[in-house]
């Protein structure tokens, strides 16, 4: 590379600079065998990314998409075949021993495909410009940079807690981390790849990194979850070879992203469809959700990780990049319709969780679902939702993770009816859990005006009523849900002691970093609007869509309104009259003992409504593997008919 | 587009409007059981009382969402008498609810407890129909805001008559009335003790019913604009359409919760996709 100076150039470093420097730190961390140096490689790694991603986006300020010429195929291209076939016999390997023959036979399917594009048709192509950076680049590259960074050091203080209390487990923790910072690399090189067989590698490898941290604890349940992760992504996995191989084909080896979107829908839609059947599978839509609630097993970051900045993050970019090739095709609507129904479906599954993890699993599968609709409709409007929800989920969510993984190393119990009286048994933890809880559903946070956003695109969406009704039912499930749960923590359970103690420094620091970004960001939304959404919109769909100045103002006046009122306890510090809890008459003291007959003393206890018989878990599911499948299918016969819209 | 004089009337009307409503509703109420019945002033009279009570709680934080939840309700209600986006004051809305339901929580009390899972249950059923109502209401007058469509010179009733209906049906919920008061009711005979209330005296309950006038004043509003295209109409339509709930409340049994969810999400479903298709069809298809 040359040090001219010039822009795209700088734009080159820092994004290779983004791709490579956690790939030096994952090789450090792997390493490095002392607490004290993974401590400070962490916290530098994540610092550094996080300053870089900020930096890149104040240097690309305003300057619109920008394709890196700077990076050659040759050799990276080559390098990439080969780490990719090392990779698959890797997995071909680990599937032969572990005696699971359908991942053994997903992944001689994908390679056989891959060979056969790169031996056959792989001459023929020649992409100009391999990396790229553009608006919806830059954001997905704040997420995974600031995040994914404070995942990171989150997991110094979690997991150490984790091996002190797990002795078990063979403490991993090198291979751990190092495989944090492999993911975020692989993220960051796929949102910044144009070359569509660059975005395909970053994709296995992101599909690598899950397997082997599901698998972390290596215990027989982890294991299997990992494999039904894995195969679930293989199948995607293969999908996307296959759109690599139909573009080396018939595509006149059209592999920039750039030019494909612009090419249009006669060439674009088949690959299209296929990839955004990957993106279904790696953003856990039904038929396929099961994979990411099984990944529940693996340590509380790693859920953080992939639920809020990758993985399935990568699933739903994937497809909202594809967008302009879905707007007003059959095909856009129906892999809508998969996330729609996926959003109603996985809401109702939500309610009848009692683990809390689980909840938060269901809850990411109904908001990508969200997103994935969005997507698929393609309009700008929905798109401007889609980017919305990613930024708000990733912010929330993980914030909602990482407290509730430092709970549960409190209580040693991930169930919601144990969280009753978490206000006043771990004050700081659970005001950090309440702010992420109300993130997720209430006004005025980023959340709710994403939902928002997305009623008024699917309302000037043709068809689109299909999709609000859905949206409005979806809607009153995650209300329930949420509600419920946040209840549990402001329950004032008097008779309860404060066993919150010290709270281990790199996760109050992350965990504080979050909950301050999700006011912050809801403060400065109107911001990311105007100036990185409305730009992305324009550039890609001559239109721009945003909230009057009016709500605007509302919004923010609602939110300083709520900052406001905690102070009305202060004002009202006078003393009160304290009861006991009404029981019927019974002589109660206040922590709801009563004497029962014989004198016992009895306590009450009081559980969430969980309403099995409507929203079981095997049910619903069921119904939704069914619904989901059957309208993935049509969705591939009619992206083969080129099926548009009447 | 949002008119600040109209909010500050609404906050410091709405109480009056709402707590004579109440009477007048206790008033037909008395008739319609054959008895006289109180002052329609009788309401004031009553949470006048509860202000000069001792404030018993059974922890400081239920005063807390007690007040949020005035607040919050009184700020929605302004924001749609003000002309304000329908769809952010649904949201608004919902956000005042959750500050009942959580108080109802934060007691930690078995009653108020299950009151508030009921009052859940009750957003869950009519949550959906609310938000198809805003929905139908700016398909028939391409606007969200209150002030365009309050200013529509077409008949949105007759446009969206399905999506009324539904929201009649739900509106019984939003009133608390007969069949479905379920997490709280104002008749003696409660189900279980007070529900979301158990655990309010005083001033703090004092404040929840000043709440619920805000809301039925709201609630009414809402009413207005499926008819707002001619106010006398409009004035009519209101009256007759709540003493329309008033028959319903006296004439009919509280359902089971099972019940009030199916039924509201059936209706909320039928009518919000055929309502919402014919709309579409009418309109002219694909924009």
């Amino acid at each position: 590379m040359i040090f001219t100076g010039g822009y795209p150039v700088q734009f080159a470093q820092l994004l290779v600079f983004l791709i490579l420097f956690p790939l030096i730190s994952a090789f450090f961390l792997l390493i490095a065998r002392k607490d004290t140096e993974r401590d400070w490689i962490v916290r530098l790694s994540a610092l550094v990314t996080g300053v870089v991603s900020i930096w890149l986006l104040v240097l690309t300020y305003d300057k619109g998409i920008q394709l890196v010429t700077a990076v050659p195929q040759e050799p990276f291209g080559l390098i990439m075949f080969g780490l990719a076939m090392l990779i698959a016999v890797y997995i071909l390997y680990l599937g032969i021993t572990h005696k699971k023959w359908l991942v053994v036979g997903l992944i001689i399917v994908q390679s056989l495909l891959v060979l056969w594009y790169e031996l056959v048709y792989a001459h023929g192509v020649h992409v100009e410009a391999n990396l790229f950076i553009d608006e919806f680049s830059n954001i997905m590259a704040l997420i995974i940079g600031i995040i994914g960074g404070l995942i990171c050091v989150y997991s110094l203080g979690y997991m150490k807690f984790f091996h002190e209390h797990h002795p078990e487990m063979t403490d991993r923790r090198p291979l751990f981390f190092g495989l944090l910072f492999l993911f975020l690399s692989a993220m960051f090189g796929l949102v910044f790849a144009n070359n569509l067989i660059w975005v395909f590698f970053f994709w296995e490898i992101t599909t690598l990194c899950s397997f082997l941290l599901i698998g972390y604890t290596k215990t027989e349940e982890a294991t299997t979850n990992a494999f039904n992760a894995l195969w679930m992504n293989l199948l995607g996995g293969i999908a996307f070879a296959g759109a690599i191989l139909w573009l080396g084909m018939s595509g006149n080896g059209t592999m920039g992203l750039d030019a494909l979107l612009t090419t249009g829908k006669a060439i674009a839609l088949i690959p299209a469809a296929l990839i955004g059947f990957a993106g279904l599978t790696k953003a856990a839509q039904l038929p396929f959700s099961s994979w990411l609630v099984g990944a529940m097993v693996a340590p509380t970051p790693v859920s953080a990780l992939l639920h809020s900045s990758t993985m399935v993050k990568a699933g739903v970019y994937i497809i909202v990049r594809f967008a302009p090739v879905f707007q007003s095709t059959f095909t856009g609507y129906l892999i809508a319709m998969v996330g729609a129904l996926t959003f109603l479906i996985a809401s109702g599954i939500a309610i009848s969780q009692s683990n809390a993890k689980r909840v938060l699993a269901y809850s990411t599968i109904a908001n990508l679902g969200l997103i994935v609709a969005c997507a698929g409709i393609g309009t700008y409007e929905a798109i401007w939702a889609a980017i919305l929800l990613i930024v708000f989920h990733a912010i929330s969510k993980s914030l909602l993770f990482l407290a509730t993984g430092s709970v549960e190393h409190r209580i040693k119990s991930r169930e919601i009816d144990d969280m009753n009286g978490l206000i006043v048994r771990m004050p700081k933890i659970a005001a950090m859990m309440i702010i992420g809880i109300a993130g997720m559903f209430l006004l005025p946070f980023g959340m709710l005006i994403s939902k928002w956003a997305a009623i008024r695109a699917f309302i000037d969406a043709p068809y689109g009523f299909l999709f609000v009704v859905i949206l409005a039912f979806g809607s009153a499930l995650t209300l329930f849900f949420w509600a419920k749960w946040m209840g549990k923590i402001i329950a004032v359970t008097s008779d309860s002691k404060n066993i919150e103690g010290e709270v281990d420094h790199s996760e109050w620091t992350a965990v504080v970093t979050l909950a301050g970004l999700s006011f912050i960001t809801t403060l400065v939304f109107p911001l990311l609007s105007t100036k990185l959404l409305e730009p992305f919109l324009l550039a890609n769909y001559g239109k721009v869509a945003q909230l009057s100045q009016d709500n605007v103002v509302i919004m923010i006046l609602m939110l300083f309104l709520l900052m406001m009122m905690p102070l009305s306890v202060l004002l009202s510090a006078r003393q009160h009259k304290h009861l006991a809890p009404y029981m019927c008459g019974r002589t109660t003291t206040h922590d709801l003992r009563f004497s029962g007959s014989l004198g016992v003393q009895k306590k009450a206890l009081m559980a969430n409504y969980y309403l099995h018989d409507w929203f079981g878990e095997a049910k619903l599911k069921s119904w939704g593997i069914w619904l989901c499948s059957a309208v993935i299918v049509i969705m591939i016969i009619s992206a083969l008919t080129k099926g548009v819209l009447p | 587009m949002i008119n600040i004089l109209s909010a500050i009337i609404f906050v410091l009307v709405a109480p009056i409007i709402g707590g004579l409503v109440a009477g007048i509703d206790r008033k037909v109420t008395a008739h319609m059981q054959g008895r006289v019945g109180p002052s329609v002033f009788q309401p004031f009279w009553d949470v006048g009382k509860l202000f000069e009570k001792e404030n018993g709680v059974v922890n400081e934080t239920q005063i807390f969402y007690a007040i949020c939840y005035v607040i919050f309700m009184a700020f929605t209600g302004a924001l749609f008498f003000a002309g304000g986006d329908l769809l952010l004051v649904i949201f608004a809305l919902t956000l005042a609810q959750v500050f009942l339901v959580l108080g109802a929580f934060a007691a930690n009390s078995p009653y108020s407890y299950i009151g508030a899972e009921r009052e859940l249950l009750q957003i869950m059923a009519y949550e959906p129909m609310v938000i198809l109502t805003a929905v139908g209401m700016f398909v028939a007058t391409k606007s969200f805001n209150v002030s365009d469509i309050a200013a529509a010179t077409t008949p949105v009733v007759l446009l969206i008559p399905g999506i009324f209906l539904g929201y009649i049906y739900v509106l019984t919920i939003k009133l608390r009335k007969s069949p479905f008061d379920i997490s709280t009711s104002h008749h003696a005979h409660q189900e279980i003790v007070k529900g979301v209330t158990t655990e309010f005296a005083g001033p703090s309950l004092g404040l929840i019913e000043i709440t619920h006038w805000y809301e039925t004043v709201l609630l009414l509003g809402f009413l207005w604009l499926f008819f707002a295209w001619n106010p006398l109409i409009a004035v009519v339509a209101v009256i007759v359409l709540y003493l329309l709930e008033i028959l319903i409340d006296n004439t009919n049994a509280r359902v089971r919760w099972q019940f009030a969810v199916k039924s509201s999400w059936l209706i909320a479903f039928v009518a919000g996709i055929i309502n919402l298709a014919a709309l579409y069809y009418l309109s002219g298809g694909v924009s």
